[in-house]
């Protein structure tokens, strides 16, 4: 192999590239954040007889789950331009994030709610309960249990899948990186960097997660 | 004055559906090879001792743990700079293949695992070889329970595989951008390519459901 590596130029540009590490988090935890409370909304909605909301919540989730996370940007970015709504690359990945993930945790918190048995509900009633603090002591605590650890997954997978902003020119982790090996053309050191930081933050949010949840669940199943 | 643009038109079709073709085709190819290695992978790190384990284990996280969309250019870039350039399909399958290779090798794991020791004990005392009992115990009810998940893994591939774009592949989406650079209709373009993926996913992602709920009965 007669490629030379040229590490320096890389260690010049470090702070830039965790600038854009920076962003790749901040846009990742964002788009949970927003998502999850639509998840809520949407699988509320989904469970619900009146109609018009139950069909919003069927297509937002089916579109959501069905077509690629690339797609989505592009419609945010393109798209919504068409329509007269110019997005920044930063909006356009924030939004699709958004929408794929409130999609996907709508599911995870609707399967989670009807995995919790009806008799429990019955149960805490019978014991005096009122209706919110059976939700409050007995049917959340064991949803949120269940849905604990796909709402980890959904968030690596919100990390893995910001890397999209480099094909609309954003600056989060790939996007910086893509500019700047442009710059010097040292494409491979560049992007090994970039794939070194983006393992140790996904593991980083999975040990984080880990200990998290004994310290959450202590003593339960 | 004439526009720069030209909208689009009925002879945009081929271009179109070459999009699709080659979409249909890496994507076919990434499970068919994914599946296969991810078999043997998957047989292995439930057959192995805890020290291969591991040193799978730790090679099939790194592909999990990286944007495709990084591999797809550090792999690409690579042959390159090593003096072996790759056709865009070639690299691509490449890729996709070992990523689709390492969620399907745990998806496997959990089948190969999910068979009693009980059932290879008797297969064993029946007179099986090893082999045979692989082959006409494991084999048959580990993957019976996986569809599902199998379905999951590949459904996701064929919408990943329009990261391939990235390193020159005219997939589907790269065709569309093209045509949405020229014709400025970012809108009927992009929906036609949303219900294209639609149209594949959505009825497999039903049958999914309904294969797993007949199965928890």
């Amino acid at each position: 192999m007669d490629y030379e590596f040229h590490w320096n130029t890389v260690f010049q540009k470090f702070p830039e590239m965790l600038q854009g590490a920076f962003v790749t988090l901040h846009v990742s935890v964002l788009s949970m954040l927003i998502g999850i409370a639509i998840a809520v909304l949407l699988a509320i909605a989904k469970m619900n007889s009146i109609k018009p909301f139950n069909y919003v919540a069927i297509g937002w989730i089916e579109i959501a789950r069905n077509t690629p996370a690339l797609f989505q940007i592009y419609m945010a970015y393109f798209g919504l331009g068409a329509l007269g709504i110019h997005l920044s690359p930063y909006a356009s990945v924030l939004g699709a994030l958004i929408f794929i993930n409130a999609g996907y945790l709508a599911e995870t918190f609707r399967g989670g709610f009807q995995s919790i048995p009806k008799t429990q509900y019955s149960a805490s009633k019978s014991l005096g309960m009122s209706s919110f603090q059976s939700y409050r002591y007995i049917i959340l605590p064991q949803m949120f249990r269940r849905i604990y650890h796909p709402m980890t997954n959904q968030f690596v997978w919100s990390i893995l899948m910001s890397s999209l902003g480099i094909l609309v020119g954003m600056g989060e982790l790939s996007g910086e990186t893509q500019r700047l090996q442009s710059l010097s053309f040292r494409t491979l050191e560049f992007f090994i960097v970039a794939a070194v930081m983006y393992y140790l933050i996904t593991k980083l949010v999975l040990i984080s997660s880990s200990l998290i949840s004994r310290k959450l669940f202590r003593g339960e199943i | 004055m004439g526009s720069f643009f030209t909208p689009l038109s009925w002879n945009d079709t081929g271009f179109i559906l070459t999009g699709v073709w080659n979409t249909v085709i890496i994507s076919t190819v990434a499970i068919v090879i994914g599946t296969i290695l991810g078999l043997m992978v998957g047989f292995i790190r439930a057959e192995s001792n805890k020290l291969t384990n591991a040193i799978l284990g730790a090679v099939l996280d790194v592909l999990r743990s990286v944007p495709l969309i990084i591999q797809l250019i550090l792999f690409s870039t690579y042959v390159g700079a090593i003096g072996h350039p790759m056709d865009p399909f070639v690299a691509g399958s490449i890729v996709l293949s070992l990523y689709t290779m390492a969620f399907m090798s745990e998806v496997f794991r959990g089948g190969f695992e999910s068979v009693q020791q009980s059932m290879k004990v008797a297969a064993r005392s029946l007179g099986m070889t090893y082999w045979q009992s692989v082959y006409h115990i494991s084999l048959p009810i580990g993957m019976r329970a996986v569809f599902p998940s199998w379905l999951g893994v590949s459904l996701s591939v064929i919408k990943d595989s329009a990261l391939v774009s990235v390193i020159g592949y005219m997939e589907l989406l790269r065709t569309s951008e093209q045509l949405i650079s020229r014709t400025q209709q970012p809108l009927e373009i992009l929906i036609g390519v949303g219900i294209f993926y639609f149209i594949i996913s959505y009825p497999l992602s039903v049958y999914g459901k309904y294969v797993e709920r007949k199965m928890a009965l």
